[in-house]
């Protein structure tokens, strides 16, 4: 399959600290790519190296088949960033937010967008008003609706659900996998196996500057000893019971 | 789908808008710059008025320069604020990460400041003349005083821009532009230079406040015009090219 973005040998320093020191992967098009690694391994680094706000010291990364570091005005129009920490206006409304984006990118039909992912994010009610009164998730919300206004060919999420409750979180996996049955390559970074497990097509691992790891979840398996059989009850974890209580399933439909 | 072409005036234009659109909604940046000058000229030519003793003058036609120029350089400051909080939150990487100018930013604080501040200084004009401010100027010197004060209102937010670059906080923008706040007082502002101590009245005439606030006051009362015209011209050109400069390395250097 065609890769949409191939990274090759990429490193970066900060100072003595080598944070990336071989780093190689390609992702397919249209799939889910998951970065995973502890805190600090250098999983924004990459994202940002990638988003084009920040040059390796070596190595090259193509998106879309433009180089990040000499074709930055290319990479940036195929592109969408959602950061670890929401890029949001926090005195303006949310709809201002939208429409703003909307202007920088010269969409003809900038109005229509707005309402139309005001309305998928369930942000319509809260839509005029500041986004300094919005809960956290839905500021995230509007954060990735920012990032989708003009329908990016790849969607960089760093940590997009870090901080969220297990509701807005299920909600988040429900939607990168709407975007990617549509087309859309995402590249998530997460601290969260069981994040990457879900939604992944394929997951790399990154520790101590290198991808130590890469594939599929099936093939990350193999790397393990074979499983031994044990017998154990299966209790149902605090998160399948917060759900239950609250009345909502993990495989329960769109939340909107 | 990718646009490699950017528009520094088009993406300058949107984020003008933003800026202004920011600082409405912050109401007491909006008081900032239009009550304070207001009080200030109310206090300063009535209550101090009939005690201050500026020779040949109305005291409330001496202060008129002073008093615009420390309201310019108090409501500078939330300029530098907002461009602060841009720097230090997540939306500045959002921008970078978009297909648009990277200077727009900039340029569209700074052209917001110097919206802002036009309008503070109207009011202040206009204040002075409801409270007996009774200028001499002809219509060609009008014009030079308005040529003179967009200079001035633009070497401030230029200012203000690049304080906003260079603190870390949004609190620490404030103290940095204090100092700027504090010189129209130390000048011949408010009283004449030749009042002062030595040492201060030695900082007063050589700080650049003193050469262009006489400029002002000599062609708003009609006065000949003397070699502080020139002074302040070199001043005003000089801090505008200074603060031009640094600002832009900064924030190159801030990007990478």
């Amino acid at each position: 399959m065609e890769s949409i973005i191939s990274v090759s040998s990429l490193k970066k320093s900060f100072k003595s600290n080598h944070v990336l020191n071989d780093v190689s992967f390609k992702i397919p098009k249209g799939s889910v790519f998951a970065l995973l690694g502890s805190n600090g391994a250098g999983k924004t680094t990459i994202v940002k190296i990638l988003s084009t706000l920040l040059k390796p010291d070596g190595g090259s990364a193509l998106i879309c088949g433009y180089d990040v570091v000499r074709q930055g005005d290319y990479v940036r129009g195929c592109i969408s960033l959602t950061g670890q920490f929401a890029a949001v206006d926090e005195v303006l409304t949310g709809r201002e937010n939208l429409k703003l984006i909307g202007q920088l990118k010269r969409l003809p039909d900038g109005k229509n967008k707005v309402d139309e992912w005001l309305r998928f994010f369930d942000l319509e009610d809260a839509a005029n008003r500041q986004v300094s009164t919005y809960s956290g998730g839905m500021r995230r919300r509007l954060d990735i609706a920012m990032s989708l206004m003009d329908s990016p060919q790849v969607l960089f999420l760093d940590e997009p659900t870090t901080g969220l409750d297990p509701q807005n979180r299920i909600a988040m996996w429900d939607l990168v996998k709407g975007l990617v049955s549509e087309g859309t390559t995402v590249f998530l970074t997460t601290q969260y196996l069981e994040e990457a497990e879900y939604l992944a097509d394929n997951i790399a691992i990154l520790h101590g500057g290198k991808i130590i790891a890469e594939g599929t979840t099936e093939e990350l398996r193999k790397l393990l000893p074979p499983a031994k059989k044990e017998y154990i009850e299966k209790q149902p974890s605090l998160e399948e019971v917060f759900l239950a209580l609250i009345g909502e399933k993990k495989e329960g439909g769109h939340h909107e | 789908m990718s646009k490699p072409k950017t528009n520094v005036l088009y993406d300058s234009w949107v984020m003008f808008k933003r800026c202004l659109l920011i600082a409405m909604r912050n109401p007491e940046a909006l008081a900032m710059a239009t009550i304070t000058p207001f009080a200030l000229m109310f206090l300063f030519g009535t209550v101090f008025g009939s005690i201050a003793n500026v020779g040949d003058f109305n005291y409330i036609d001496f202060i008129v320069p002073g008093i615009i120029l420390q309201s310019v350089a108090q409501a500078a400051q939330y300029s530098a604020i907002n461009v602060t909080t841009d720097m230090t939150k997540g939306i500045i990487d959002r921008f970078r990460s978009m297909p648009i100018s990277k200077s727009a930013v900039l340029t569209g604080h700074t052209g917001a400041g110097v919206a802002r501040n036009t309008i503070t200084t109207t009011v202040i004009i206009g204040t002075a003349f409801i409270i007996g401010f009774r200028p001499q100027a002809g219509f060609m010197d009008w014009l030079m005083i308005v040529g003179f004060l967009l200079l001035i209102i633009i070497a401030m937010s230029l200012i203000a821009v690049l304080c906003g670059l260079i603190s870390k906080t949004p609190e620490g923008t404030s103290g940095l532009m204090f100092p700027l706040f504090i010189l129209p007082f130390v000048s011949s502002g408010f009283a004449p230079t030749e009042t002062m101590p030595r040492g201060l009245s030695w900082f007063a005439e050589n700080q650049p406040m003193t050469p262009i606030i006489d400029t002002i006051r000599n062609l708003m009362l009609g006065l000949p015009a003397d070699n502080s015209l020139w002074i302040a011209l070199a001043w005003c050109v000089g801090i505008i090219v200074a603060a031009f400069v640094a600002a832009a390395q900064i924030y190159r250097r801030k990007l990478q």
